[in-house]
C-alpha cells in the first residue's frame, strides 16, 4: 500500500521568473543551424498559459551511464500529451549510435546491446525529427539533469552548439513535496528513511499501474501519466505554466 | 510495434471482450490508444457530453450514475464504458465518476465501430449483459427517463390536508389558503376517515363563485365524489397518464388503503415543463377550432421532447392520445355550446390508435357516435350530424386528417344508437366475412371519449364475451392479421417498399407496429381481454397462457423497439422542419437500430407463423 498523498498545494517555491517565450525568440534570432532555427522558430507558450492549455512532450533518454561528459545516449522516447489526453499514437522512439562504447553495467539496465545499435543512426541523423517532435511543446522529464545534460553534451559534440528548452521535472515536483517540506524534516529528525522519489515509487503514490522500467518510451509515457496525476492532485489546471517550468 | 503498445495489448488481452480478438485486431487497438488520468472523485463523463471514444479502465475504479444521480453500476480494471452513447450515436446519458485514482485508455469511436461490425463476439459483448439484445435495448432507454424511474411517493412532501364533509365552503377555502394547497380532500364523518371527495381551486371558481353559492354551503355539495386515486408506488409517468386520461389535475395517493397525500399537476410539470399535461390544461381554455389549432406546434414540441427524453412508446402513445382526446372533448363542448344540449344522450367514440393509446404525431381521425336508444333519426339526426361535422372539421384543423375509409361520425353508418351498434358487433363476430372485417376491424379497438362512456364500455364487454367463443371469427381476424408482412428477406436483409414514392425505405407502421398490434388483437380477443392498449393486452395474454410456453415478452419488446424508432425518426423530421412520416431509409438508421430492428421484425414474422398455425389459416383462404 502506498503512503497517503499529502494535501494539495497551489504554489511552488520555485523560480517563476523564467520567460521561455522571450528566450526562444532570442535563441531563434541567434541560431545558425537550420534544425535549431526551426525548433526555436516554432516558439513557446507564454508563462501565463494555464496548464490545461499547454502542449507537453514527455521525453526520456536511456544512456550508457550517468555522466554526460563520459557516457552517451542510446535511445530516446518522446510522448506528446496535454492535461486531457496522452497522444500515444503520435509517440516516437529512436535507437541512436552512442559515440562512446557501451559499458557492460548499463547493458544490464536497458537491455540494448552493441548488436542492436550497429544499424542505429547517429543522433545527428534523427535530430531534425526529434526537434520536430518537441517543437512548441514543454518538455516533461523525470530527473531533468539527465535529459538536459545529455542533450546539451550531444549537441556540443556534433554542432558545437548547446540547446536550451523549458522542462517540467516530475521528480522535482515530488522532491518539493517530500524532501523539502516540514514533514520530511520531521522524518529526518526521527531517523526515518526519506520518501523515495524514483519514477516507479512516485507513480505508486498516485495509484498508477506498474510499468517495466528502463525503456525510453515506457519511461516517457510513465512520466506523462505521472504529471497528469500530480496536476490532478496538487494543482489547479488554471495555474500558469510559468510556475512549474524550469 | 513499440514496447508501450505491447504493454497495452497484453493488458487488453486479459479482459473480455478483447480476449476474443485476434492478435491483428489487438495490435490495431493497442496502437491507437490514448490515455488520461482521473483523480478519485473527479468526473470522467458528464451528462449530455459528446463522446468520441470507448473508455477502458486500465487501473482504478469508477461509478456509473443515472441522470437523476442514482447509482447504477460500479466498474473496475479491464471494464469498458461509453459504448451505449457510441452505439446510439448520441450524447452521454449515464455520467461516470472516478471513485479511485483511475487511468483510462481511450479507444477511438471509428475503431470501436469497425470492431463492432467485424467481430461478432465483440459486438455481442458490448451490447448486452443479458441474453436478449432487444430486451436490453428497450430497458436501456427506459432507465434514462426520470418520469419512468421516479416513484410517486418522492413527490409527496407535505402532510395530507383534509376537512370533514360538513365543513362550510368558507372553512374549506380558509384551510386551503392557510396550508397553501390547491386541492382539499373531504373525509367522511363516520369516524372511518375514509376519503369521500375532493375539491380544487377550480371548483371554488366554477362551482361556487360562478353559481353564486353561499359561504355556508357544506363542501359536500360541490365536491367531486368519484375520486380517482393512485397507489404511492406508481411511477410519475403513470400519474401523468391517469391525469391525461381523466382530465383531472389532482390525484389522491394511496398507500394500501390509506390516502397519504395528493399529487398535483404542478408537481409533475416540475418534472417536465413542456409536458403534454400542460398542453391539455391549455386546450380546455380555447374558445374555437382556430384557437385550438394554434396549440398544434406545442403538441409537436411535447412529442419531440418526450422522444428526446427517452420516454417509452406507451407513454408517448398515451400522451399523444390524451392530447387528441382533449382536442375532441373541447370541440364537443364548443359544439354543444353552439348547438345547444343534445336531444338524447350520446357517447363519442374513438377507434384505432387513439382508442389503443398508441397515437403518434401523424394520424387519421377514426371516430363514431353511439346514441341513446331513444334516438329518432327524423327528429335528432340533424343535430348529431352537425355535431359530428364540427368535431371532424375541428380535428382536421388540428392536424388529424379525415379518415380516407370514412370511419368518422359524419358517416351516418357510424352514427347509430347503441342497439344498432350491438347488432353490428354481433354480426361481425357471428358471421365473419374477412372482407367486411378488413374495414370494420378498426372498431375492435374502441374507447369512449366524451358523454355516456358507459355505452362504449358495454360494447367492449360484448366484444370480449362473444369473440372468444367464435373460432371462425378469430380465424378470419387472424387471416387479416397476416396481410402485412414484416420487411425481412430470406437472408435477414431489409425488403424495401415498392410503391414508387417511398422506394428504398421501410414503412415502420405498415410493416411493423400495425401487423404486430393486429396479431396482439387476435390473441387478446381470444382470451377475453377487455384491454385496448397493446401492452395491456399483452399482460392479459400472458396471464391467460394462450401463447403456450411464451409469455409474450418478445412481442412487447419488438413493439416497443419499432415504435420508438418510428417516434425517433418522426421527431428528427419535426426538428429538421420536414413533414414527418412513417418511412425510414435503412441508411439513416444507426447500426444499432438496424440490428435490433431485424430482431424485432423476426419476432413479428414468428408471431405470424404461430398465428397461421394456431388458426389453420391457409394462404389462399
Amino acid at each position: 500500500m502506498a503512503p497517503p498523498l499529502p494535501p494539495p498545494e497551489q504554489t511552488l517555491p520555485i523560480d517563476t521568473g523564467l520567460d521561455w517565450q522571450a528566450r526562444f525568440a532570442q535563441l531563434h534570432a541567434q541560431a545558425r543551424d537550420p534544425r535549431l532555427r526551426a525548433y526555436y522558430g516554432a516558439g513557446m507558450v507564454s508563462p501565463q498559459t494555464p496548464l490545461s492549455d499547454v502542449p507537453f512532450a514527455a521525453m526520456d533518454f536511456e544512456t550508457t551511464g550517468l555522466n554526460p561528459q563520459r557516457h552517451a545516449i542510446v535511445s530516446i522516447g518522446v510522448v506528446p500529451f496535454t492535461l486531457q489526453r496522452i497522444q500515444l499514437p503520435q509517440s516516437r522512439h529512436w535507437l541512436v549510435q552512442p559515440q562512446r562504447p557501451l559499458l557492460k553495467q548499463s547493458v544490464t539496465f536497458h537491455h540494448i546491446t552493441d548488436s542492436d545499435l550497429t544499424q542505429a543512426p547517429d543522433l545527428s541523423d534523427i535530430l531534425s525529427d526529434l526537434l520536430q517532435a518537441l517543437a512548441g511543446r514543454v518538455v516533461v522529464v523525470h530527473h531533468r539533469t539527465i535529459e538536459r545534460g545529455f542533450f546539451e553534451a550531444a549537441l556540443q559534440l556534433r554542432l558545437g552548439k548547446s540547446i536550451e528548452f523549458p522542462v517540467v521535472d516530475t521528480m522535482e515536483i515530488e522532491a518539493q513535496r517530500h524532501r523539502q517540506s516540514s514533514m520530511s524534516l520531521w522524518r529526518r529528525l526521527l531517523g526515518r528513511r526519506p520518501v523515495s522519489i524514483r519514477l516507479a515509487d512516485s507513480r505508486e503514490r498516485y495509484h498508477l499501474p506498474y510499468y517495466p522500467p528502463h525503456h525510453a518510451l515506457m519511461d516517457a509515457l510513465a512520466s506523462a501519466e505521472l504529471l497528469q496525476a500530480q496536476i490532478a492532485h496538487r494543482y489547479d489546471p488554471d495555474l500558469p505554466i510559468g510556475r512549474l517550468w524550469l | 510495434m513499440e514496447v508501450e503498445q505491447i504493454e497495452i495489448r497484453e493488458h487488453l488481452r486479459r479482459f473480455a471482450p478483447f480476449d476474443s480478438l485476434t492478435d491483428e485486431w489487438l495490435d490495431r487497438v493497442a496502437c491507437q490508444v490514448e490515455i488520461a488520468y482521473f483523480k478519485a472523485g473527479s468526473t470522467i463523463l458528464k451528462f449530455g457530453q459528446e463522446i468520441s471514444d470507448l473508455h477502458y479502465i486500465r487501473s482504478g475504479a469508477v461509478e456509473v450514475y443515472r441522470r437523476n444521480g442514482n447509482f447504477y453500476n460500479r466498474q473496475a480494471e479491464g471494464e469498458i464504458f461509453g459504448q451505449w452513447a457510441l452505439l446510439m450515436g448520441r450524447a452521454v446519458r449515464f455520467p461516470v465518476k472516478a471513485i479511485e485514482d483511475t487511468l483510462i485508455y481511450y479507444i477511438k469511436a471509428e475503431l470501436f465501430h469497425k470492431l463492432w461490425e467485424a467481430q461478432e463476439v465483440f459486438a455481442d459483448f458490448v451490447e448486452i449483459d443479458d441474453p436478449s439484445r432487444l430486451r436490453s435495448a428497450v430497458v436501456e432507454r427506459e432507465q434514462n427517463n426520470e418520469l419512468m424511474t421516479s416513484r410517486l411517493d418522492k413527490l409527496l412532501s407535505r402532510d395530507l390536508v383534509r376537512v370533514a364533509q360538513s365543513a362550510t365552503l368558507q372553512q374549506a377555502a380558509q384551510l386551503m389558503t392557510d396550508e397553501g394547497v390547491s386541492s382539499l380532500l373531504i373525509s367522511a364523518e363516520d369516524g372511518s376517515n375514509a376519503i369521500v371527495g375532493i375539491i380544487t381551486d377550480r371548483d371554488l371558481r366554477t362551482r361556487v363563485l360562478a353559481k353564486g353559492l353561499g359561504y355556508d354551503t357544506p363542501v359536500s355539495a360541490i365536491m367531486s365524489s368519484d375520486v380517482i386515486s393512485i397507489p404511492s408506488d406508481a411511477f410519475v409517468f403513470e400519474a401523468m397518464l391517469l391525469m391525461l386520461r381523466h382530465n383531472v389535475h389532482h390525484l389522491p395517493v394511496k398507500q394500501r388503503d390509506e390516502t397519504i397525500g395528493v399529487v398535483g399537476l404542478s408537481d409533475i410539470i416540475r418534472y417536465e415543463s413542456q409536458s403534454s399535461l400542460y398542453i391539455v390544461s391549455h386546450i380546455h381554455h380555447r374558445q374555437s377550432a382556430e384557437e385550438l389549432a394554434e396549440l398544434v406546434p406545442e403538441a409537436k414540441a411535447a412529442f419531440v421532447r418526450m422522444v428526446n427524453e427517452d420516454a417509452n412508446s406507451h407513454m408517448i402513445g398515451s400522451a399523444m392520445a390524451g392530447i387528441g382526446r382533449s382536442f375532441t372533448r373541447r370541440l364537443l363542448e364548443l359544439a354543444e355550446a353552439e348547438l345547444g344540449p343534445p336531444p338524447v344522450p350520446y357517447c363519442f367514440l374513438a377507434a384505432g390508435s387513439m382508442a389503443r393509446d398508441e397515437q403518434f404525431i401523424i394520424t387519421d381521425q377514426d371516430n363514431a357516435l353511439v346514441l341513446d336508444d331513444r334516438f329518432d333519426p327524423k327528429q335528432h339526426d340533424a343535430y348529431f350530424h352537425q355535431l359530428a361535422a364540427r368535431v371532424s372539421d375541428g380535428l382536421a384543423a388540428c392536424g388529424y386528417s379525415y379518415c380516407k375509409g370514412g370511419i368518422m361520425a359524419t358517416n351516418p353508418h357510424w352514427r347509430q344508437p347503441l342497439s344498432v351498434w350491438k347488432q353490428y358487433f354481433t354480426d361481425w363476430i357471428d358471421k365473419p366475412d374477412p372482407r367486411a372485417l378488413l374495414n370494420s376491424s378498426i372498431f375492435f379497438d374502441l374507447d369512449g371519449v366524451y358523454g355516456e362512456v358507459a355505452f362504449a364500455d358495454s360494447l367492449k364487454r360484448l366484444v370480449a364475451d362473444r369473440a372468444r367463443q367464435r373460432p371462425l371469427f378469430l380465424a378470419a381476424l387472424a387471416r387479416n392479421a397476416l396481410n402485412r408482412t414484416p420487411p425481412l428477406g430470406f437472408f435477414r436483409t431489409f425488403v424495401m417498399e415498392k410503391d414508387g414514392k417511398h422506394n428504398n425505405s421501410i414503412n415502420l407502421k405498415r410493416r411493423g407496429t400495425a401487423p404486430l398490434s393486429d396479431v396482439i388483437r387476435v390473441h387478446a380477443l381470444a382470451c377475453g381481454s377487455i384491454a385496448q392498449n397493446s401492452f395491456n393486452r399483452l399482460k392479459d395474454i400472458a396471464d391467460s397462457r394462450i401463447l403456450g410456453h411464451s409469455n409474450g415478452d418478445d412481442l412487447r419488446d419488438a413493439l416497443e423497439f419499432i415504435a420508438v424508432v418510428r417516434a425517433r425518426h418522426q421527431a428528427l423530421d419535426i426538428e429538421a422542419g420536414r413533414e414527418p412520416d412513417n418511412n425510414v431509409e435503412p441508411e439513416h438508421l444507426t447500426q444499432f437500430e438496424r440490428r435490433n430492428l431485424k430482431d424485432a421484425f423476426e419476432v413479428i414474422s414468428n408471431a405470424q407463423k404461430f398465428l397461421r398455425m394456431r388458426y389453420q389459416v391457409n394462404r389462399i383462404g
